[in-house]
């Protein structure tokens, strides 16, 4: 096949791709991608109102606090990154 | 066979002795080179004029790094004085040259009076000489010891060090930049000579030991060291002069050469001239290199082939034409043959050699540094022979050293400027966008101050070029680094008291940001506007015009916003046109032409009333620059708001008319077509029938040209404003203009027959009257002698079908449609297009129920031109027959649509796109009226020929057959014919399939379940293409379906699609992706992901790649929805890390 749209469309595809948050490759370590997950959790929580008041009544807190707490918990969500072997 | 004894017959004509002859001689010629002449043409210094030339006689100075500085302690203002010398003393030069001049000619003015009073000249006249000797020999002193000017020939070595003993022995003072004069500064020591503390972020390195020789800034062509050009050696003045009577006397002890004294064994080595001067090349080299001049090399030791050689060439690498030994060099010898190996590669090479060197010469820029790669790129690329594909080469090789050298460019700023400024006013666009990004470029990399410091010098050059070239280069620095970071230094320029130039370069420097940024000027508008405002009451006329042109330039990148900036240029403006007169009037007139559309209404009509008085009066200028302004600025006027028709019919129109509506007006193109733009502009306002009337009985001039110009006039007044303005007088002084004039042409081009069409179209009815008339003329016409007539006739037909239908003349249009029917014999074959599309047109009013001839007499006569291979008469026949099939396909006998059916197959191998959808369209309408069995079965024969369009088309139409009766008739069908052994019939039914899936969108929900055996058999195929072809009907399958409760159907395939992914043939991976894609949106991501989870973290690289992509998609396409179907992995939590999701596990 055409050399050319290997190298273009794919790799211009994969490119792309990177370009957002939240999307992984090949050499993602766990701890990164669950990270991903549990962000996309919390703003899914945060984004839907109904969810959100689920959440802020099961809790027994203001709308207004669960929310903060949801988008607070965003910035670390599994807790420090674990320390990267040596290698 | 001839009769013996006959003259023998010769059966072949060759080419006539003499002329072979010719030839011969011609190559006996010596040194005769047949592409001479078109070389030269390639060549962009041979295509330029004189001014763009100009640019060789550029003399370019190092740019010293001011930054460098703090790193020995001293204050380095070295190259920025040097620079500011240098133009002063060129100035001073220029001043005195014309001075002398003037004086030489006002002698001569008076010499004749002189000679006859015999008398000694007055004493006024001795003390001037006297004071101006005296001047010269101060001004010589003063700069002892200092160059005047860098040229190629003076001794390399001298320069370097008479910088460093100046700047050591005298730190000047700092004064303000913009009006320095170094020449008169005071040699006062700094006081304490403290140093300045710099900032180190962007200082350089400090440049290496071998001194930096000036670039030249000449080609070789015309190197005092070329043999033709150098001076006479003692030996050779001794053989010419006879050995008695003459003395050699010693120079006087005041003489300074002008020129440094030549070293004499360095010419020598460099016989030839060129570049080399620097190099101790040796004379084998350049004995090769002279040598090779005629039979050139296309193979260089380690450069390899190259794509071609020129003699310049030659001199340029002369070092790397020979193989030398390399371990007797010293490394920078070997870098600086390294790059030239490289250059060479690049100009000269074939692209895959060029990119590699590019590339090398990329990644080792640092290495090398800037200064060897400049002083070998810059002399080449001001070659007098560069060709625009080497210039291009190296501009690039510029461009991206440059971003590899960031800051090192600094001592070279100044040397890339001479090179690159000449392309900002290349004629060739792409020139100039390369210009404006190396130098957008080199000003990010240099610094604004530097730039700054290395161009102030040539703001006030003596030469016009020079500043012209300047000005652009510093726009460029505006827009790449902000108006607002050069609007202090362009303030200071635009006041300078010291020198207009400095004023009238500023100015043309707010000029051309204007140009180049258009509307991004605005959040500065104020800022420019008032630092080129006072330039309009100054005393030199050249800024004053620079001043008005800034103007319009900032006025029309303003437009249509910012009127306030300009409020206190408002008066000066209106002032200055009633005060001057020439170019400076029209450059006001300009600049106000672009003001008045920014103003409010009633502003806009007071100012328009002021200027106007102007303007008539510039009506009956005979400068055609003025021409072009006076009427562009009416037409300006004429488009505001305030301008009342009113005024505009009493105090334009007569003088206007008078003026401009005249013959003479025709016959230039460019003041034709302003004309034309400015009267239709008045009679936005004026109305058609205060124009019309004043042009309609010009219809008939004798001019044709003068014709034209009407017509044109006419046909857009009356296609934006409409006919309902015309009274019935002029109505007929219109049509019988129009009919003359039509009658009357000689060349046949589309003016004349868009203005009728459209005057036709635009009176509607109330041309009835004149119908007859018109169609006797057409009648007449259609029978003319010349095929470009009867075209012209045929199409004219074609645009009033609609309107003779709605005067109700049917009559008329079945006797036209008649005699279009009689000439489709026609063998012209545009003439032929024309006439079909103009049977076409009567066709498409009438109806085909009332068409004549009839249809079934219309339609068999096609079928033979369908054969016709000229894309017109196909898309003319095929558009004809499509409209038959849709609207009267009962009228025709089966058979003969058969037959059409089998043509149009032919039709389907057609280039123009436009010929084959109009095919496969009318595959649609035969089908739908004949019943889609016959179809069907003539395209899935079709399917069995070799071409592939021919089949791709094929399917296209089987799919339009399906969408247009329905895919019920069509999909039997087509699963029986998959099951025939051959391969190309099966792949053909696959690409129906995913047409007709593509088509029929929703309605698949009814077949999904009938194609799934196909499917599965394509998708477990061992062909590639198979699989490909059958994702893609999945894909569009998968689409249609969506939310239409074929879950079943889907999931099973998608088992059968999943496999696929590790496909790496780009068009298969490609089809199977979207597949998969398309099944997130049927079965939703949840289950995607569920497939994707496998192989995530797959031990096998190619895998988890392969998923990973996958999942990619997924996550972009449906990234909240996966949100619930990640699976829950809080046993993998460890330590401080909890993976837990708690907030999903709450409950009430």
């Amino acid at each position: 096949m055409s050399s050319e749209l290997r190298y273009t469309a794919n790799t211009q595809q994969e490119n792309l791709f990177a370009r957002y948050t939240g999307t992984g490759h090949a050499d993602i370590t766990k701890h990164e991608w669950l990270v991903h997950q549990q962000r996309d959790t919390l703003a899914s929580i945060a984004g839907h109102a109904p969810l959100l008041s689920f959440l802020a009544i099961a809790d027994g807190e203001a709308i207004g606090r669960a929310k903060f707490e949801v988008t607070e918990k965003m910035l670390q969500p599994c807790g420090p990154p674990p320390l990267k072997d040596e290698d | 066979m001839s009769p013996p004894g006959s003259p023998r017959l010769v059966d072949s004509f060759s080419v006539p002795k003499d002329v072979l002859k010719e030839f011969e001689d011609l190559a006996e010629e010596e040194n005769y080179d047949p592409f001479a002449e078109t070389a030269s043409k390639r060549q962009i210094a041979s295509r330029q004029g004189d001014y763009h030339n100009r640019r060789f006689e550029r003399v370019a100075v190092e740019s010293a790094d001011a930054f460098k500085a703090a790193e020995d302690g001293t204050e380095v203002e070295g190259g920025y004085k040097e620079a500011m010398r240098l133009s002063r003393l060129e100035q001073e030069e220029a001043r005195v040259h014309r001075a002398i001049q003037e004086k030489e000619r006002e002698d001569r003015e008076a010499g004749k009076e002189k000679m006859d009073l015999d008398r000694t000249p007055p004493a006024a006249e001795m003390a001037d000489v006297a004071a101006e000797l005296e001047a010269a020999q101060a001004l010589a002193e003063s700069m002892a010891g200092s160059k005047r000017k860098r040229r190629w020939d003076e001794e390399p070595d001298a320069a370097p060090a008479d910088k460093t003993e100046e700047t050591a022995a005298a730190p000047k003072k700092r004064k303000s930049r913009w009006d320095a004069a170094p020449a008169d500064e005071p040699a006062a020591p700094a006081p304490a000579a403290a140093p300045v503390k710099r900032s180190r972020w962007d200082q350089t390195p400090v440049q290496q030991d071998t001194p930096m020789i000036p670039i030249i800034m000449n080609a070789p062509g015309v190197m005092q060291d070329d043999k033709h050009n150098r001076y006479l050696t003692d030996e050779e003045l001794d053989l010419l002069l006879p050995p008695t009577g003459y003395a050699i006397v010693t120079a006087p002890p005041g003489y300074a050469p002008s020129v440094a004294p030549r070293r004499f064994a360095a010419s020598m080595s460099t016989e030839i001239g060129g570049f080399q001067i620097q190099e101790s090349s040796d004379a084998a080299a350049v004995a090769a290199a002279a040598g090779l001049a005629p039979e050139l090399p296309t193979e260089i030791p380690g450069v390899g082939a190259l794509a071609f050689f020129k003699p310049e060439d030659a001199q340029y690498f002369a070092k790397i034409m020979k193989e030398e030994d390399e371990t007797e060099l010293s490394v920078d010898e070997m870098k600086e043959r390294k790059i030239m190996r490289l250059l060479l590669k690049i100009k000269n090479g074939t692209p895959p050699v060029r990119k590699t060197a590019l590339r090398q010469i990329t990644d080792k820029a640092r290495d090398f540094g800037a200064g060897p790669l400049f002083d070998k790129i810059l002399p080449l690329l001001m070659e007098r022979s560069l060709e625009d594909q080497e210039r291009h080469l190296l501009v690039k090789v510029i461009d991206r050293v440059l971003y590899k050298l960031d800051d090192l460019v600094r001592p070279y700023v100044h040397k890339i400027l001479v090179v690159i400024e000449p392309l900002l006013i290349d004629e060739d666009y792409y020139a100039r966008v390369e210009g404006r990004e190396i130098i957008s470029n080199l000003s990010k990399a240099a610094g604004l101050a530097h730039m700054i410091s290395t161009m102030r010098p040539d703001i006030d050059h003596a030469d016009e070029y020079v500043r012209n070239t300047t000005a652009r280069a510093f726009s460029v620095v505006a827009s790449a680094l902000g108006i607002p970071s050069l609007l202090p230094f362009l303030k200071a320029v635009c006041r300078s008291k010291k020198s207009w130039q400095a004023r009238h370069t500023g100015i043309r420097i707010v000029q051309q940001i204007a140009i180049m940024m258009g509307c991004a000027v605005l959040p500065h508008l104020r800022n420019l506007v008032d630092c080129i405002g006072h330039g309009l009451s100054d005393d030199q006329q050249k800024v004053r015009t620079m001043t008005a042109l800034g103007l319009a330039a900032l006025a029309e990148a303003a437009a249509p916003y910012g009127i306030e900036s300009f409020d206190n240029v408002l008066k000066p403006l209106w002032l200055g046109i009633r005060q001057h007169r020439g170019k400076a009037l029209a450059a006001f007139l300009k600049a106000i032409g672009f003001i008045i559309p920014l103003m409010d209404p009633e502003y806009a009509s007071y100012y328009t009333k002021e200027v106007t008085v102007i303007l008539i009066r510039e009506f009956g200028t005979s400068d055609e620059e003025m021409k072009k302004i006076v009427l562009k600025v009416v037409q300006q006027c004429a488009a505001t708001e305030g301008v009342t028709g009113q005024y505009i019919k009493q105090d334009i129109l007569p003088d206007f008319f008078k003026s401009f509506w005249i013959r003479r007006m025709a016959l230039d193109r460019r003041n034709y077509k302003q004309v034309v733009e400015t009267t239709v502009e008045l009679s936005q306002k004026a109305g058609v029938a205060e124009i019309c009337n004043r042009v309609v009985n010009e219809l008939k001039d004798e001019a044709e040209p003068y014709r034209k110009m009407v017509m044109e006039t006419i046909t857009k007044i009356i296609a934006t404003l409409g006919a309902s303005d015309i009274d019935e007088r002029l109505e007929v002084r219109l049509i019988d203009g129009i009919i003359f004039s039509f009658q009357e042409q000689t060349t046949e081009d589309q003016v004349m027959l868009d203005g009728f069409g459209t005057v036709v179209n635009a009176l509607g009815i109330r041309v009835k009257p004149y119908l007859t008339q018109i169609v006797s003329t057409i009648l007449w016409r259609l029978n003319n002698k010349s095929a470009k007539v009867r075209q012209q006739a045929a199409d004219l037909t074609s645009r009033l079908a609609v309107v003779i239908k709605q005067c109700g003349e049917d009559q008329l249009l079945s006797k036209l449609g008649l005699v279009l029917f009689e000439q489709l014999g026609e063998e012209y074959p545009d003439t032929l297009g024309s006439i079909i599309a103009a049977e076409g047109a009567i066709a498409n009013v009438v109806g085909m129920t009332q068409m004549n001839p009839p249809v079934k007499d219309l339609l068999p006569r096609m079928t033979p031109i369908l054969r016709n291979r000229h894309e017109k008469v196909q898309e003319a026949s095929i558009n004809l027959i499509g409209r038959i099939a849709d609207r009267g396909a009962e009228f025709v006998p089966a058979r003969e649509w058969m037959r059409i059916c089998f043509e149009l197959l032919d039709l389907l191998k057609a280039h123009k796109k436009a010929i084959r959808r109009a095919a496969v369209n009318s595959f649609g309408y035969i089908a739908k009226s004949l019943g889609p069995q016959d179809v069907l079965s003539v395209l899935l024969t079709n399917l069995r020929v070799q071409e592939r369009q021919s089949r791709v088309c094929s399917t296209v139409a089987i799919a339009i057959v399906a969408e247009t009766c329905g895919p019920f008739t069509c999909i039997p069908a087509i699963l029986n014919e998959y099951r025939t052994a051959e391969l190309n019939v099966r792949t053909g039914c696959l690409k129906a399939l995913s047409f007709v899936f593509e088509y029929v969108g929703p309605q698949s929900a009814y077949y999904a379940d009938s194609v799934v055996t196909l499917l599965e058999d394509a998708l477990t195929d061992r062909d590639l293409v198979h699989r490909q072809t059958a994702s893609t009907i999945v894909k569009h399958l998968a689409l249609g379906v969506a939310g239409l409760g074929c879950e079943d159907a889907m999931m099973h395939l998608m088992n059968l699609v999943w496999p696929n992914c590790f496909e790496t043939s780009p068009h298969v991976i490609g089809a199977v992706m979207e597949a998969i894609e398309a099944m997130r949106v049927t079965l939703g991501p949840g289950v995607l992901l569920s497939y994707v989870l496998q192989g995530l973290f797959h031990p096998a690289r190619k895998v988890r790649e392969v998923y990973w992509r996958v999942y990619n998609t997924l996550y972009l396409g449906a990234e909240d929805a996966m949100v619930p179907f990640y699976p829950d992995v809080s046993e993998l939590s460890e330590g401080p890390n909890d993976y837990g999701r708690h907030a999903l596990e709450v409950f009430i």
